[in-house]
């Protein structure tokens, strides 16, 4: 049977086929949807860890205990599991253990353009690269059989284009892998020097045998057209794209690539005219190419930077793209925060109080931009914490800075930058901005919404108990929609020599899809201090302010930094 | 093959739109790719989804000046999208504005005579007024249905197997309502 499946889908339906019994993962655009599809199946465990590396030890224990386990996460999630990976390499494993990352190059929704095909090369674990959706459901049964076989982690990259597209894809029956005997054998899972010396040697040979099956394996394919034609080695969407823009060419497609499999390419370098490599972001393939002595040309006629695209393949051959009518230059329309959104007072506070904010990942990042233009940093997941403490003790408190992090992320890695904060005493001060869900990504539970990923009641982690637990005395919880409050909140924490944490509460506003009073405009002097809300519900009409009914969720910020109470809710 | 690129805002159901069309690929038995971006744009961003039907498809997206029709959801977005249309593709859209965050704060202006700009660029422009024509059918998130029933009435696609994609897309009570939408902008485009 046939069905349209999104990537992300297939990738939890060729796991669901292959048997694998345990998944943990951390939601990352453009990863979640594996988990969240993966738990839909009979007969398989599924959660969200508090983050990636914690949800890649999980696979690792998972495997090792003897059944197939899978962790899933974004690129950046994979520096935050880098350290688990690197010794996972070394262990192996029992049961199949596959690592999906996905890659997000041109940045849709994340903060850098990093290449994660480094991190196979650098712990020496083989990696795949599916093309498309049906592609990425086989190639997952058969990273588990590398696992299995080579007794390695395995590597499954996907990058935005692949996770968030759509194709056919076959479905297969589940195979019942039943669960493989543990063995105590300090020698291969306890890594202290006298046994990681030993396994270093198991992982050079494995490298090696990696590569010679790279070279034969059925994943790794030539597709020669006419040998007077160019050659093309590509992996992922690019091949794709490239059976598109260069119909002619001889292609070499990549399904591993790591190991690349050099050898093969060599051969098939020998039956074209020229060697091309047409790959995104860094010049992964084609460094190893050179390295392996074969000629080729890559980047020299590719941006590190973007995607790639169909017009760039041909623009890059000399070819034309036709086109009749020309781009034009229109006013851009970034995301916003949502009307409702609780986090906007909190940064119209912030503005107005002139504060130096160290921001955090999430939606809340958006506080970075006009009107409310409140945020001065955002870096990675948990950054916020340590940033605003080692800003205070740069400057001995002359930057008047604080924190800001959502309550996900801080669960994630902002919990222990706050208690470097409390130990190393810089009196900082931290907003947690608490909408009680992971809402970036689509609204994912977290330990502290009181579900797990199947949407079951779950224990809570009490976000102020855990503050306290840290050590944090100057503790204050306060609406988020009540401006006043979160303001007299922030002099008084800021005043504070101690640490002292905020925890702003309001669900997201998307949580709530309950019809309430609309806020109505009565009397506007048209003084234009709620545009400074940013406020997408708001617009300056020829009279004064203008509310759109279909957006607005009658939050009330508008009406709290009304100076004229000409904003009023619908019934009062 | 056909290529439709569909635009509009984070919120207006760019992606159901695209999955409907996806649908009707699979129901007519031919191969198909959407490509669609989650995340940070969904949050009242600009949102493009591109939908390619035909009997084999490599990319999943669809590229400058090779869009057979352009979905648009507001009219703005259209003249963002409007250089992937190809020679005498059709440009369905909405003519409702939604002001972008920089024309409420007034660092940009949004633009005039829209509708103008693009009748003056290809010849088959058709600006509809959706959103009322869904508020009609009940609520204006059925706009993305309207404009879905304009298409197939405009590119002479199979009305029934494609109010079957309808139904089958959307949550079940909701489908009177939006097989009402489709009805209304396949009579009235």
């Amino acid at each position: 049977m046939k069905e349209l499946m999104l990537t992300n889908k297939a990738i939890a339906r060729g796991a669901y086929e292959a048997g694998v019994k345990v998944l943990s993962a951390y939601p990352g655009t453009p990863s979640t949807e594996i988990a969240e599809n993966f738990v839909k199946h009979e007969g398989v465990y599924a959660e969200w860890a508090p983050n990636e590396k914690v949800a890649v030890e999980v696979a690792i224990g998972a495997a090792v205990g003897g059944v197939r386990a899978m962790a899933c996460m974004k690129h950046v999630g994979l520096n935050v599991a880098a350290d688990p990976l690197f010794t996972a390499a070394y262990t192996g494993v029992n049961g199949g253990l596959v690592i999906v990352v996905a890659d997000d190059p041109g940045m849709h929704s994340s903060q850098n353009e990093q290449d994660s095909r480094y991190y196979a090369r650098g712990a020496h674990v083989p990696m795949l690269e599916p093309s498309d959706a049906n592609e990425a459901k086989e190639f997952v049964k058969l990273a588990y059989e590398i696992s299995e076989k080579f007794d390695t982690p395995v590597l499954l990259r996907e990058t935005t284009r692949v996770a968030h597209s759509h194709g056919m894809v076959e479905l297969c029956e589940r195979e019942e892998i039943g669960v493989k005997p543990y063995e105590k054998s300090a020698a291969k899972y306890v890594m202290m020097p006298a046994n990681a010396i030993k396994r270093h040697v198991v992982l050079e040979q494995r490298d090696k045998d990696l590569l010679a099956y790279a070279c034969s394996a059925a994943c790794n394919r030539a597709e020669y057209t006419n040998e007077e034609e160019i050659g093309v080695v590509c992996s992922g969407v690019v091949y794709e794209y490239v059976k598109e823009a260069l119909p002619n060419a001889n292609v070499y497609k990549i399904g591993m690539v790591h190991p690349v499999p050099a050898p093969a390419i060599a051969e098939f370098a020998k039956n074209v005219k020229k060697l091309y490599v047409i790959e995104e972001l860094e010049p992964f393939i084609e460094d190893a190419l050179k390295a392996a002595g074969i000629a080729c040309e890559g980047k020299s006629l590719f941006s590190l930077q973007g995607e790639i695209s169909v017009p760039k393949i041909k623009a890059a051959f000399g070819l034309e793209t036709e086109m009749t009518i020309e781009a034009e230059n229109v006013p851009a329309r970034p995301p916003v925060m949502c009307a409702g959104c609780p986090h906007r007072g909190v940064f119209y506070v912030l503005n107005k109080l002139k504060l130096t904010v160290n921001g955090d990942i999430g939606c809340y990042t958006l506080g970075a931009v006009a009107p409310l233009s409140a945020v001065d940093t955002c870096v990675c997941m948990g950054a916020s914490v340590g940033m605003a403490h080692g800003m205070k003790k740069a400057t001995d408190g002359e930057i008047r800075n604080v924190a800001v992090i959502g309550d996900s992320t801080f669960l994630h890695s902002g919990v222990t930058g706050l208690i470097n904060a409390v130990y190393n005493q810089s009196g900082i001060t931290l907003l947690i901005l608490d909408n009680s869900t992971t809402g970036m990504t689509g609204h994912q539970q977290h330990p502290a919404t009181g579900k797990n990923l199947k949407g079951e009641p779950a224990p809570v982690v009490l976000l102020d108990e855990l503050c306290r637990a840290c050590g944090v005395k100057d503790l204050a919880i306060v609406d988020a929609y009540d401006v006043k409050a979160v303001e007299k909140a922030v002099k008084a924490a800021i005043a504070s020599p101690e640490v002292s944490v905020i925890i702003a509460q309001r669900p997201c506003a998307l949580l709530d899809k309950s019809s309430k009073p609309k806020m109505k405009v009565e009397n506007c002097k048209n003084c234009g201090v709620c545009m400074r809300i940013g406020c997408p519900a708001i617009s300056m009409g020829e009279n004064g302010v203008v509310i759109d009914a279909n957006q607005c969720t009658g939050c009330g910020v508008c009406a709290a930094v009304c100076p004229f109470n000409a904003l009023v809710k619908e019934g009062k | 093959m056909m290529n439709v690129l569909i635009a509009g805002v984070g919120g207006q159901g760019t992606l159901l739109a695209s999955r409907v069309l996806g649908k009707y690929a699979m129901l007519a038995g031919k191969d198909c790719k959407l490509s669609e971006i989650h995340g940070m744009s969904q949050r009242g961003g600009s949102v493009v989804t591109h939908v390619r039907i035909g009997d084999k498809i490599y990319s999943p997206v669809i590229w400058e000046g090779s869009a057979d029709v352009i979905l648009a959801f507001e009219a703005l977005e259209a003249v963002r999208v409007k250089h992937y249309l190809k020679k005498d593709g059709i440009l369905l859209t909405n003519d409702e504005k939604i002001l972008p965050m920089p024309c409420i704060t007034g660092a940009a202006k949004y633009p005039d005579g829209l509708k103008e700009k693009l009748t003056g660029e290809s010849a088959n422009v058709h600006f509809i007024p959706a959103q009322k024509w869904a508020m009609e059918a009940g609520s204006a998130k059925a706009t993305n249905i309207v404009i879905l029933g304009a298409l197939c009435k405009l590119c002479g696609l199979d009305r029934t197997v494609m109010a079957e994609a309808v139904a089958a897309c959307v949550p079940e009570k909701f489908q009177a309502l939006n097989l009402k939408a489709f009805e209304l902008g396949f009579e009235r485009v």
